[in-house]
């Protein structure tokens, strides 16, 4: 078969790739083929690209300033003017949910950087190195996963001040641990694999060892686990913000909308139901999404 | 921070410190012994780690615990009288070995923000967590494992997606919202379950406090009308703790039995001619036991911290509320003794799920 | 298996649950009360100084003079002291003890009890100590100052003072008598039973201490011998319940008497509801915005001017506060000596641009520090609206209640937004803390609000707030104070908004409920409940 006469799907299907780039994408496209006939997953997808937009584009699909204030005009239920309605202080909620979209992929995206990053470089070494150097990184990560979580959030909001970075700064230094374990497991698993040993022949050092073959192979499961547990750093950072410790005001965050609502939830349901409703909407995507992943990244659970 | 396992589900591999299983050889019962000893020092070790660094948060921490025993309107004189009282003039390890030495003697030390002793705050407090934590975690089993199970055996069904929902569902919503809304629905408007506390006031203080968890010293005291009326009051809460514990379960256990089912044996267990049911609850469950109580105890150590919003959202006086309102008085000896307590029972749970792998557990070493 | 037992669990659960539970009422002869009390850090009259605290120590212990609770109008009345006399001189006050009053313990209620009582708030120096110190008590003096003979209680001041000073004084929380015999049982010897004090009772109130569980519960009970008469109610339950929901589903539900802390909307939500009554009762606590002297903007009284205008008092006194805060624009509240509803400033958004071209401030930038507590945060917010309609932008930082107090206390809170309640029934009260400041200077570390917010507060304003305290003409001291306010909403950079209604929700049955209006706290022996 001649290139000129091969679709793309077909190069990317093929059984004899000529390239290490066609065999990648083609490997990535197949991951891709199976992640679209799950149609949960495509939806949280779909879900979480529209969040995407809605963040960027917020300034121009939100009607209304979402800091104005009408005290007149407070909780209103949902109508023409505010179609979810407006909240205690005269605020449209639809237009603070669209700028709180911007917030939420704030958290979320700083959290699953920071988070598995730590994670990944203390277990993979504490894994790889092995000995004392293992005991001593594995006590720390048993410590800290020892730890209330909540108060160890606390004490690192306390100690860097309130405000939704840092809140966001102490949830994904609280959450690391986790990550910890599983690239420790995971690298247990492979560093006696034959082709660390041979790679290893060849001469690479230790470090190269790690960065150039240990991190890509731990990195799928971390994805994975971070795609699931998103959805438990929004609520956290609402957490956070129930106890008045996360956003600060005027700035729209679901989880302090929410935790504003809480006060009128017996008269004025849509106030806090609104931004819930949303964070519901938005962790069961990354849920769904992670399902998803899982089944295209995660050899156990893909093949039956 | 909430739901306690929903942003950091506690982690289903074996304990750090030890190989993973499937690779050891058979080994004596003494090099065992001196393994498990080398975990438990590990685990004391773990236990001073998180005094030192939970004494440390506590010391730089700029919340001025002073200012809680002093108030607003203390004058300077007042202010540094009550900062020598509390010791915070001493340098920090002094601090600290003072601290541990009362500790070792029994002694938490008394808690500024309730003005009582730690201890008895803690045997208050502490009993209301785990009966919380323990309905929640047994609801979460019950429903959670037969749901997993079922999930896996017909993987890719509808009863597969609906139990992915439910169990996604658990997973995203905000527990405040939750529990606002079911009190305002079961309790409020149906009438069906006791409101925010623990018991109803006509039994407080019928029943006498055996072991400060009410369902169980009510039980003992034969009272059933008490039992009845705490009943219906833990219901509610648990049923939330119990629905996050679910999601977690049901998920785990899929993925357990999905490897399970996969397995040699089951397959031949099939070709023998045993009924789908057998092969299923009868031989895959079996085998996934060990696992899936590693999963449990520990999702049950991470509601044992309490969570804070749930207590406060059911007026149930528990540890999480205990050691926050603390935290954020900077009331040191209560974070401490609570943290050291919690941190204690999880590492007592890390223990126990370690020796049920390595004694239960044929594979490994 | 497992299925089928779990199957059984859940039928059994739901079956016992599913149950509709009766409407429940509380005992005839019992008042439970839902309401926030985690709070309280200690019982001892001597320590006691948070809101909470006080509301259960108010009920423990009798002082020597006390207030009505059905008619707090009328001011002080006798109580454990039948009567008391002034010396010519104006600086000895004598007060006779009333005979056969009994503590709980059955100790009879001595002048040697009284005086030991108040020697040991001074002793022991803890938060409340400067409420007796004022008039020159020393831990060293005050054994001489403050003394018992015979049947009357003689207390020995520095200077005259108006009576009406001393008397108040004397009927705060902190002037609670305690009996003495049963705290020096209760190994009361190293710290006059401070430790002991704190967790238990020994008064001669009309209540005892059955429990306090922190962050749970108070329990009282009605102490038969009262010499005021027994309580009807026996038994009073508080109960710690931190959301204003929650406390609203239980007084609906009936499993509570009062709820406490409702919140505006959830009053709005009870109208219409038979079976429940709201009552509203105004209470000591102002809502302030303090405007530090530090800052170089806020130093220009243009600007000071300016932010006076640039508050929606009513605006936000009919929304999110209504029924709850009122417009009170004066330092001294309503319902003490001295007060006056003159309430000059409204939101005027044009005034101020005005005032602050006069300053040729056109922009600028202001950092408020509140704490975490919804309607500080929302009258946070709506500041924030109304200072950028003026061209200032107002930054708003949330802090727990220690940081802020942290952070005020070393007079770094550029514009402060908090509460400030009164600790006893005289208007020197407030007077004393908003407009004496001693010495402006960094290192003094006072606690006056005037030196929080590092203001310097003119001698001759000073002079006026020292000559109030020692006027005995009670139309004249009440005059003085008009004054002070008059000056002071003037000149001053710091600037009272509101002052506080309380609001309790409570059963139509429930009659005389008293939260103490702004002069005492809650009180419970006056309480019955009808059909």
């Amino acid at each position: 078969m001649a290139d000129r006469t091969m679709t793309r799907r077909e190069w990317l299907l093929s059984d004899a790739p000529q390239s290490r780039r066609q065999a990648r994408l083609g490997a990535a496209y197949q991951g891709w083929r199976t992640f679209r006939r799950n149609k949960l997953a495509m939806l949280g997808l779909i879900i979480l690209v529209l969040l995407v937009l809605t963040a960027i584009f917020a300034p121009w699909i939100s009607p209304q300033n979402p800091y104005a204030q009408n005290l007149a005009n407070r909780l209103q239920p949902p109508s023409g003017a505010n179609w979810l309605g407006t909240d205690a202080l005269g605020r449209d909620i639809l237009s603070r949910l669209i700028w709180g979209s911007r917030t939420t992929l704030f958290i979320v995206g700083t959290v699953a950087l920071v988070a598995p990053i730590i994670g990944l470089f203390i277990g993979t070494v504490a894994g790889f190195a092995g000995g004392w150097v293992d005991q001593v990184l594995m006590r720390v990560t048993d410590i800290f996963l020892a730890f209330p979580k909540l108060i160890l959030a606390l004490a690192f909001v306390a100690a860097l001040g309130p405000g939704i970075g840092n809140a966001v700064l102490a949830l994904a230094l609280t959450s690391w641990p986790p990550y910890a374990r599983l690239a420790r497991a995971e690298t247990l698993t492979i560093r006696r694999a034959d082709f660390i040993a041979a790679a290893r022949l060849q001469g690479a050092g230790r470090t190269r060892l790690l960065i150039g073959h240990i991190w890509p192979l731990c990195l799928s499961s971390m994805i994975v686990r971070v795609a699931l547990d998103m959805a438990g750093i929004i609520l956290s950072a609402a957490g956070l913000g129930f106890l008045g410790l996360g956003a600060q005001p005027p700035l729209a965050e679901w989880g302090a909308m929410i935790s504003d609502g809480r006060n009128y939830i017996l008269d004025f349901w849509w106030v806090a139901a609104m931004p819930g409703l949303a964070i519901f909407v938005v962790s069961l995507a990354f849920n769904l999404l992670g399902d998803g992943l899982r089944d295209v990244l995660d050899p156990k659970g893909a093949k039956e | 921070m909430e739901p306690p396992q929903g942003g950091q589900p506690p982690s289903a591999l074996p304990p750090a410190g030890m190989t993973p299983p499937g690779r050891g050889h058979s080994s004596a019962m003494r090099r065992r012994l001196v393994k498990i000893g080398g975990i438990v020092l590990s685990l004391v070790l773990t236990l001073l780690g998180l005094l030192v660094v939970t004494f440390v948060i506590g010391r730089v921490m700029p919340i001025d615990p002073v200012l809680k025993v002093v108030g607003e309107r203390a004058t300077q004189a007042q202010y540094e009288a009550a900062y020598q009282a509390l010791g915070l003039d001493r340098p920090l390890w002094e601090q600290f070995l003072r601290y541990v030495g009362d500790v070792l003697r029994g002694d938490f030390g008394r808690s500024i923000s309730t003005g009582h002793p730690v201890a008895d705050d803690l045997r208050r407090v502490f009993p209301a967590t785990i009966e919380l934590a323990t309905l929640g975690t047994l609801i979460g089993v019950c429903v959670g494992v037969p749901l997993g199970v079922i999930a896996a055996a017909k993987r890719g069904s509808w009863i597969d997606q609906v139990a992915r929902v439910v169990a996604l569902v658990g997973y995203s919503m905000p527990i405040f919202w939750l529990g606002l809304m079911g009190l305002l629905i079961f309790y409020g408007i149906l009438g069906w379950v006791g409101g925010p506390g623990r018991q109803g006031i006509i039994y407080d203080g019928m029943v006498p406090n055996v072991t400060g968890m009410i369902l169980l010293d009510s039980a003992l005291a034969r009272d059933w009308g008490a039992f009845r009326d705490a009943f219906s009051h833990i219901i509610l809460p648990a049923c939330l703790l119990g629905y996050f514990s679910l999601a977690y379960i049901s998920r785990m256990t899929r993925s357990f039995m999905l490897e399970q089912l996969s397995a040699e044996y089951i397959t031949t267990a099939r070709v023998k001619g045993l009924s789908e049911t057998r092969v299923i609850w009868g031989h895959a469950l079996r085998n996934i036991a060990v696992p899936l109580i590693t999963v449990i105890a520990l999702s049950f150590g991470s509601l044992l911290e309490g969570s804070v919003l749930t207590e406060i959202i059911f007026s149930w006086p528990g540890i999480g509320q205990y050691i926050t309102n603390a935290m954020l008085a900077g009331d040191m000896n209560a974070v401490l003794g609570g943290t050291v307590l919690i941190g204690a029972c999880f590492v007592g749970l890390n223990l126990l799920s370690d020796l049920l792998y390595r004694f239960l557990d044929p594979r490994a070493g | 298996m497992t299925r089928t037992i779990s199957l059984r669990a859940l039928l059994l659960a739901t079956a016992v649950a599913a149950a509709p539970a009766a409407m429940a009422e509380t005992p005839a002869d019992m008042l439970v009360v839902a309401a926030q009390v985690d709070d309280i850090i200690s019982l001892d009259p001597a320590q006691s100084f948070e809101f909470s605290g006080n509301d259960v120590g108010w009920n423990l212990y009798d002082r020597l003079v006390d207030f009505d609770p059905l008619d707090l109008e009328a001011g002080l009345q006798p109580s454990l002291a039948e009567s008391w006399e002034v010396s010519e001189d104006g600086t000895t006050v004598t007060l006779t003890m009333r005979e056969g009053v009994t503590f709980h313990s059955g100790n009879p209620v001595r002048a040697e009890d009284a005086a030991w009582s108040l020697q040991r708030v001074v002793k022991l120096d803890l938060s409340p100590a400067f409420i007796f110190t004022q008039f020159g008590f020393t831990p060293d003096n005050v054994e001489e100052r403050i003394r018992a003979e015979g049947n009357q209680v003689i207390l020995e001041l520095d200077q005259p003072y108006a009576l009406s000073f001393v008397l108040n004084c004397l009927a705060s929380n902190s002037g609670g008598i305690v009996d003495k015999e049963t705290v020096l049982a209760n190994g009361g010897e190293d710290d006059l039973g401070n430790a002991w004090l704190s967790t238990n009772s020994a008064g001669s109130g009309p209540y005892t201490l059955t429990a306090w569980r922190p962050n749970e519960q108070v329990q009282l009970q009605a102490y038969e011998d009262y010499w005021g008469g027994a309580p009807e109610m026996k038994r009073v339950v508080v109960r710690h319940v931190q959301e204003s929901s929650a406390q609203r589903l239980l007084l609906e539900r009936g499993d509570v008497d009062v709820a406490r802390n409702l919140s505006p909307n959830d009053v709005q939500g009870l109208a219409g509801n038979d079976a429940l009554t709201v009552t509203s009762e105004p209470r000591g606590r102002i809502l302030y915005m303090g405007l530090s002297q530090e800052d170089p903007l806020l130093q220009q009284p243009q600007v000071v001017e300016a932010i006076k205008h640039l508050v929606d008092y009513q605006g936000m006194a009919d929304s999110f506060l209504e029924g709850q805060w009122i417009v009170h624009q004066n330092i001294i509240p309503a319902g003490y000596l001295g007060s006056t509803d003159e309430n000059p400033w409204s939101l005027d958004v044009e005034k101020a641009r005005e005032l602050l071209a006069e300053a040729g401030v056109t922009s600028g930038t202001l950092r408020t520090v509140v704490r975490d507590i919804r309607e500080y945060v929302d009258v946070a917010q709506t500041l924030q609206a109304s200072f950028a309609e003026a061209g200032l932008t107002l930054e708003i930082q949330q802090m727990t209640g220690a940081q802020v107090l942290d952070a005020y206390r070393a007079r770094q809170v550029p514009i402060f937004i908090g509460e400030w309640g009164p600790d006893y029934a005289d208007p020197n009260t407030n007077v004393s803390t908003f407009a004496v400041n001693p010495d402006n200077s960094p290192e003094a570390r006072h606690s006056q609000l005037a030196w929080r917010n590092s203001w310097a507060v003119p001698d001759d304003l000073a002079e006026k707030v020292a000559a109030a305290v020692v006027e005995n003409d009670t139309e004249t001291r009440s005059q003085m104070y008009l004054d002070i306010q008059s000056q002071y909403r003037e000149i001053a950079p710091i600037v009272p908004m509101f002052q506080r209604v309380e609001q309790a929700g409570m059963q139509a049955n429930v009659q005389n409920w008293s939260a103490g209006g702004s002069v005492a706290s809650v009180s419970y022996r006056q309480v019955v409940k009808g059909e």
